[in-house]
């Protein structure tokens, strides 16, 4: 029973970093309905610009951090340029592979900044980990958790409760629309492609520092965990990308106890393609429309 | 010629047997993440058939073909409610699921003496039918290109015919298909048991080609670089993602040069590529253009 317990905790630990990766992934592909599969590699090649800095220079740690954001939001204003904007928004494939071959791109210049397999990440701050009764807690997954929750109360109430945020929700409804009510589309995808990067940035940051460690492989990792964590938790539901990225890390930790490494992953694409024909809408997203309600909406 | 270029030319048959696969979906409106599994499912079934139970490769690759269609099909009604992202997750899913799976899997006979037969991550060895009957390089191409030539042609066919007519219609619009009268449901498991078949018969040429098969091979990249070669292309014609293989492995074979910055180098092209034709280089249009040259052509000369 204990282990169980304590596999559970270790579970949500690990799936407080898909949660973060969720976080973006909601916003881009729920809110934006945007397929940006260079989202992942956008977080390494900022990360990797930024231990590039701490490998060459040995400059401080905050520095590291600020140039990992600041980079970031700059990959990301670039794929958002060339991938999103310059193609119209029809052509749902071609910015989808579009962003697709830009993934490939930035992750060979990530490889060229630092060609070796693994580098130190520095951390922000150093801690450990306290236990509470038995269990053990690891203090800066636990943070993370913290991290992701005020992250989704933050875009809450921007999405929400702001004037940008009705603008975002107007523009990916319909651009055409809101374009006739005076809002500048361009201009708002271009500003929720920098939030949403800053967001990854702050992600990929907490990830990395608490892993200590960056590696080429870290694009791919985020797209599929954060991808994942988003289905399970429902398509465009912000506290869904938190309960999908807690019951992964879950899922994950039970299937790596019980049955071994290999059916680790195993078991989390079984949970999604599981969750996605018995409940296409995740655990906590809108039923997907029904046809009826389709056809409604065109008449 | 040397056995460099007929290995590259051959990579691009049997490659191109994976990016018609995904184009076929592509016509019905729906991306597919999945098309590895069915290239690597039916690899693993037609190596068994061949080297386990010493079948010829005709039965092989028919068995292979088989086995990917009728589990494409499985798929297909299991995620007949999901459409645009959550069937492009659900089939990368489906994916991962089956070549996680295939690294598990051990399944060994013994033939002549020696242990034969999947061995989870240790990959799959000795699919030595190509070395048993003593067929070369060569003739192994001219398989694969009369093969792809035979797709090829169904598929321009098909796009001839009234199902081509109907596998488009569902793309642009499947709700006005279905009010036209027309059972969208067994189009749609049609076609994804169809694209299952065409990824088979280039897994299942794939596995006696190398001679062994590994589940690292069919990823995710796999399948998403299929769905590029549609793109790229074109999704004007079948001819499309040909094109698109040729350009990939050709350009990207010609500018070894640069070795290191090809993706750089690749990456950008195929993204200005895609601003200005977001359909592909053979898209409908150019290719509506294109045939009515031709015809016009014929009538001139009649």
């Amino acid at each position: 029973m204990i282990d169980f317990v304590q596999n559970t905790v270790d579970g949500m630990m690990f799936g407080s970093s898909y949660a973060l990766l969720a976080i973006g992934f909601t916003i881009i592909f729920g809110v934006m309905r945007r397929i940006n599969l260079s989202f992942g590699a956008t977080i390494m090649l900022g990360a990797y610009i930024g231990t590039w800095l701490h490998v060459q220079h040995q400059v401080s740690v905050w520095i590291v951090a600020l140039t990992t954001l600041t980079s970031t939001v700059l990959v990301g204003i670039y794929v958002e340029r060339l991938c999103f904007h310059a193609i119209r928004r029809s052509a749902v494939l071609a910015s989808m592979v579009s962003s697709f071959v830009i993934w490939m791109q930035l992750e060979e210049a990530a490889i060229h900044l630092l060609p070796e397999r693994t580098y130190a990440f520095p951390a922000l701050l150093a801690a450990g980990s306290f236990e509470l009764g038995p269990f053990l807690f690891r203090a800066e997954q636990t943070s993370m958790l913290v991290l992701a929750m005020i992250m989704v109360g933050v875009l809450h109430v921007l999405l929400y409760r702001t004037r940008f945020g009705l603008a975002l929700r107007a523009v990916s409804e319909s651009s055409l629309a809101a374009a006739y009510m005076g809002i500048n589309a361009a201009w708002v995808t271009l500003c929720a492609f920098a939030l949403v990067s800053l967001m990854g940035g702050v992600a990929g940051y907490a990830i990395l520092s608490t892993d200590a460690q960056i590696t080429p492989f870290f694009g791919l990792w985020a797209t599929f965990k954060g991808l994942i964590a988003m289905m399970l938790g429902g398509m465009g539901s912000l506290p869904g990308a938190i309960l999908g990225g807690l019951l992964l890390g879950v899922v994950e930790a039970h299937a790596l106890w019980y049955l071994g490494n290999e059916y680790k992953d195993l078991s989390a694409y079984l949970l999604l393609f599981g969750m996605l024909v018995l409940r296409p809408g995740g655990l906590m997203g809108q039923r997907i429309l029904s046809r009826e309600a389709l056809a409604f909406r065109r008449v | 010629m040397d056995d460099y270029v007929i290995t590259v030319l051959s990579n691009i048959g049997m490659i191109s047997f994976i990016a018609l696969s995904a184009y076929l979906l592509l016509l019905t409106g729906e991306i597919s993440f999945g098309q590895q599994a069915y290239f690597g499912l039916s690899a693993y079934a037609a190596g068994a058939a061949t080297a386990m139970f010493q079948m010829p490769i005709w039965a092989g690759i028919l068995v292979g073909a088989c086995a990917a269609g009728i589990i494409a099909m499985v798929v297909g009604a299991l995620t007949l409610q999901l459409s645009g992202l959550y069937f492009s997750v659900a089939t990368l899913a489906f994916a991962e699921m089956a070549r996680l799976i295939l690294l598990i899997v051990e399944i060994q006979v013994e033939v002549d003496g020696e242990m034969v037969g999947p061995e989870g991550a240790n990959k799959f060895h000795g699919i030595r039918w190509m070395f048993e009957r003593d067929i070369s390089l060569a003739e192994f191409m001219l398989l694969i290109y009369g093969l792809l030539a035979l797709t090829l042609i169904s598929l321009l066919l098909v796009e001839r015919s009234r199902l081509g007519s109907v596998l488009r219609m569902l793309g642009s619009d499947d709700l006005l298909a279905e009010m036209q009268g027309l059972n969208t449901v067994r189009y749609r498991i049609l076609a994804v048991g169809a694209a299952g078949v065409i990824a088979g018969v280039g897994g299942a040429l794939y596995a006696h080609f190398t001679t062994y098969v590994e589940p690292q091979f069919f990823n995710v990249m796999l399948g998403v670089h299929a769905l590029a070669y549609g793109l790229i292309g074109g999704l004007g014609t079948a001819f499309g993602p040909l094109i698109g293989v040729a350009l990939d492995i050709g350009f990207l074979e010609a500018i070894r040069f640069i070795q290191g910055y090809r993706m750089i180098v690749f990456g950008g092209l195929v993204a200005i590529l895609l601003i200005f034709m977001p359909r592909g280089i053979l898209d409908e249009e150019r290719v509506h253009r294109l045939k009515a040259v031709f015809s016009r052509r014929n009538h001139a000369r009649a």
